[in-house]
Formats: structure tokens, sequence, C-alpha cells
């Protein structure tokens, strides 16, 4: 059991990512992660949902018919997100305003629908609960990492802080603008999944198909 | 009443009391959240407009913001349609309640209304900053309409010829993110300054151009670049300033000031 548990926490952050094994919740993560601070908050809103989603799923699932299974944890989802926004609201106003609908967006976000459906509906509430909190780890660490690029890459600080003195401000840094726009996600993800693939090569998924080698005299005929 | 089965085998029953229960439940979370965090989100809404206002007041750096409101900033409540002061006190005065009431508002006019505002108060606020030497410098007006998804609420800053724009702020908006939600950035609202409200013959003729203004372009004074990718976003805001600048919002107001109308 003890080590069953462990496995739901620490299993997600790593070797079962959402982010790079699975490929999900990728749209906030490529939204958000301009700067650091707030992508800390989205990732604090994802892995408090998708625990407490987890839980609550779990709590019930004896109960749930199987017809309306997906909407009764989409109505969950739901009012859990928006408490958590308006919580940002009434403590975090500014970065509330910063991260605008992607909190909203947590919904929608495939993460917190595919582990509810394939992990709680099956499991008891604790280890549930510590499975919400292994996969929003797994989505708040890409995100750390990924935001983190970006703003030392493309403002040269990290928390608002100087990391690189940029040549604006008379330091040496020639901050990259790219890395502040959204296309440079896509390519520090992308980066980032080619990495963990190349740690771990079993994570890497089998070709579907092969393109045949055809000698180009071969096609000509 | 024979139970009925749905496909998947289990009683309709039980799935309408799963139903109901988890809707109950969820319901009163949402519920109560929004009512225990109201008055703290007011309160941090408030602070939000007045940092917008001190923003555009230039005052900036100089005063400090207080739960007392602004130094420096004077509050007034004015006759719309007069465009007179009205002894009031200002904390009592809410437009957007006021705009609610027949009583205290008046319908705006269809074929003027391409803001979208529907009604607003007969009354209005205006914020005056004054000077170090207590002269005034800049008049402040809360403009609001609708954009593209949302209404726009912001504040125009005019200098004391009632017609220069000193600056200008959105505050509260759910514009797309990355196109129109660009009407709060600071460097595409930096170039209204100095921009002219009114031609010669005193009509507005400000407004968001499509695309970049060139140099050459006759109304230049009068227009801001467009944002790509935003035109409904900044045909708003052309609609909302045309409105709220024009004769049935704060016109006969600006009257009494001198530029209007002089190059």
């Amino acid at each position: 059991m003890k080590s069953e548990a462990r496995r739901a926490l620490v299993e997600p952050i790593v070797d079962n990512n959402p982010v790079t094994l699975h490929v999900l919740g990728v749209c906030s993560a490529l939204a958000v992660t301009t700067a650091l601070l707030p992508s800390l908050y989205m990732a604090l809103a994802l892995t408090s949902v998708a625990a407490l989603a987890n839980a609550a799923v779990s709590a019930i699932r004896r109960l749930l018919p199987n017809s309306i299974r997906i909407i009764v944890q989409m109505t969950i989802i739901a009012s859990l997100v928006i408490v958590v926004e308006q919580l940002l609201r009434a403590f975090a106003y500014d970065i509330s305003r910063e991260l605008s609908v992607f909190v909203g967006l947590i919904i929608t976000n495939c993460i917190v629908l595919g582990r509810t459906e394939s992990f709680a509906s099956k499991n008891p509430v604790g280890l549930s609960f510590l499975d919400g909190i292994g996969n929003g780890l797994g989505y708040s660490v890409v995100l750390i990492l990924v935001a983190g690029t970006r703003e030392l890459l493309g403002a040269g600080t990290l928390l608002g802080f100087t990391i690189l003195p940029t040549v604006a401000e008379g330091g040496w840094y020639e901050p990259n603008g790219m890395m502040l726009l959204p296309p440079s996600a896509f390519f520090v993800i992308g980066l980032m999944i080619w990495a963990v693939r190349s740690w771990k090569a079993e994570q890497v998924e089998k070709p579907e198909f092969r393109i045949s080698e055809v000698h180009r005299t071969e096609a000509l005929q | 009443m024979p139970e009925t089965e749905t496909p998947t085998g289990e009683r309709a029953t039980t799935t309408l009391l799963v139903a109901l229960g988890v809707s109950l439940v969820c319901s009163s979370l949402v519920a109560s959240a929004a009512v225990v965090l109201k008055p703290r989100q007011e309160a941090n809404r408030l602070r939000e407009v007045q940092r917008n206002i001190l923003e555009v007041s230039g005052l900036e750096g100089t005063v400090r913001l207080d739960e007392e409101g602004l130094e420096r900033v004077e509050v007034r409540v004015i006759d719309l349609q007069e465009g007179t002061y009205v002894e009031v006190d200002p904390t009592g005065f809410d437009p957007a309640e006021a705009a609610k009431d027949p009583e205290t508002s008046v319908a705006v006019p269809p074929e003027i209304d391409r803001a979208r505002i529907g009604r607003r108060a007969k009354w209005g606020v205006v914020y005056l900053v004054r000077s170090e030497s207590d002269e005034l410098e800049r008049i402040i007006l809360p403009v609001s309409g609708q954009g593209l998804w949302s209404t726009m609420y912001g504040f125009i800053a005019l200098e004391m010829d009632g017609n220069t724009i000193a600056a200008v702020t959105f505050y509260e908006h759910g514009e797309t993110p990355g196109l129109g939600d660009q009407i709060a950035d600071p460097s595409w609202r930096s170039q209204w300054e100095g921009k002219q409200v009114f031609d010669q013959e005193g009509r507005v003729r400000f407004e968001v151009a499509k695309g970049a203004v060139s140099d050459s372009d006759p109304l230049s004074t009068h227009r801001v670049d467009g944002i790509s990718g935003a035109t409904l976003t900044g045909n708003g805001v052309t609609h909302l300033i045309r409105y709220w600048l024009g004769d049935h919002g704060y016109g006969p107001y600006l009257d009494s000031f001198q530029g209007k109308g002089t190059p």
C-alpha cells in the first residue's frame, strides 16, 4: 500500500508525466509560461483542482451511475475551478488578471478529466488524492521549467529579479524577445520532450507505420 | 410504477438522485465561495479603479494611493445634459446603479448608441486633477462601451483645453487575450497622448484607425493605430469615445473648456 501511494505521487512527475509523455494540457502550458510567477499560481491552481476533483470523484465512485459519470465529473471539476478562480480574484488580484481566461480553462484541461476518469473512478480516496497531486506536480514541473527558461532568456529575470543584466539596463545580456512570444513555448516543450525521451528511452512511442524505402528507379517504372 | 432502466443497466431514479445530489453540493459550494469572497473582490476592484485614475492623472509617483482616495484629485458630479456641476457628495453617487433606475437615467437614442450603452445615468462623475499650485491640470472622464465580447471600462484624461488627450486606460474588459486585450497595453495607449478629440467644427473625430496611421493622413491628429486582429474591439473603442465625448455624453460639460473647436 505504501509503495502504491508513493507510485501514485511520484510516477507522474517524470516517468509518467502528463505533459511530456501523454502530451496533455499543452494549451495552458503554452499560454501562461511567459513569466515564472503566473505559472506558479497556475501550477498551484491546477494541482489543487486535480487533487480535490480526484478525491471527490473517488468518494462517490460506487454511487456514480455509468451513464452520467462524465458529466458528473465535469460538474465537480467546473465547480472547483470556479472556486479557485474566485479565490485568486480575492487574494491574488493582479495574478488573476494576468492569467485571465486560463484559470477558467482548467475545466477543459485533459489532465484533470483524464485522471478522474481513468484513476479516481477505480481507486480509493486517499490514493486518488495523491494521484491528483502527483499529476498536478508533473504538470507544475513542466510549467515551471518552461516559464523559467522563457523568463530568463526573454527578459533576463526570474520572478522579476534580474539574473542576467540586460543591455537596456547597462548589463551585457541581449534578451531574446522571441522567448516571450507564444511559439517559443512550443520549442521549449518540444526540446524538453526530446530531452526526457533521450534520457528515458522507454517513453519513445513505437512507430505506427514505417515509410518503406523505394529506390528511385523502381518508383519510375 | 415499474422501475425504468437506462441502457447501461442502472435505475433511472438512482441516476436522477446522484445528479441532483452532485448539483446541489456543487452549486452551494460555488455560491458560498462567490458570496464569501465578494467583499474582498470588490475592494480589489475599487483599488484597481483608483490605480487607473492615478495612472491617467499624471500624478503617479508624486502622490500616494490610500483608502481615502486620491490626494489632489477632486471628484465632482456633473449633470451631463446641462454640463454643469451638481452639488452632491460624490461618494454617495454610483453611476452604474443610477443607470438602472429610470428616475435617474435616460435611454441612449438607438441611432447614436453604437457603443451599445442602452441607458446612462443623468449625472456623471468627473475627476479634476490639480497641480501643486492648485491649478487645474487634467480632466479625467470615465468611459464605457461594448467591445467584441464584453463591456470595456476605462478613463480618458484630457488637457485643460478639453480637447487634447493626455492619457487613456482600460481597467476592465473581456476582450480576446493576445489581440483585443492590447487596448490595455501601455505602448498602444501611449500613442493616444496629444491626439485631438474634436475637429474645428467641434465634432468628435477621434478614432482607432484600420492599420497604422501615416503621417500624411490629414486626420492623423485624431487617429491612433488599429490593433491587428482586433478590428471589432478597436471599433468599440472608437464608438465609446465618440459617444461619451459627444453631445449626449460629456460634450456639454466640455463646452465650458476653452479648446473645443480650436485646432
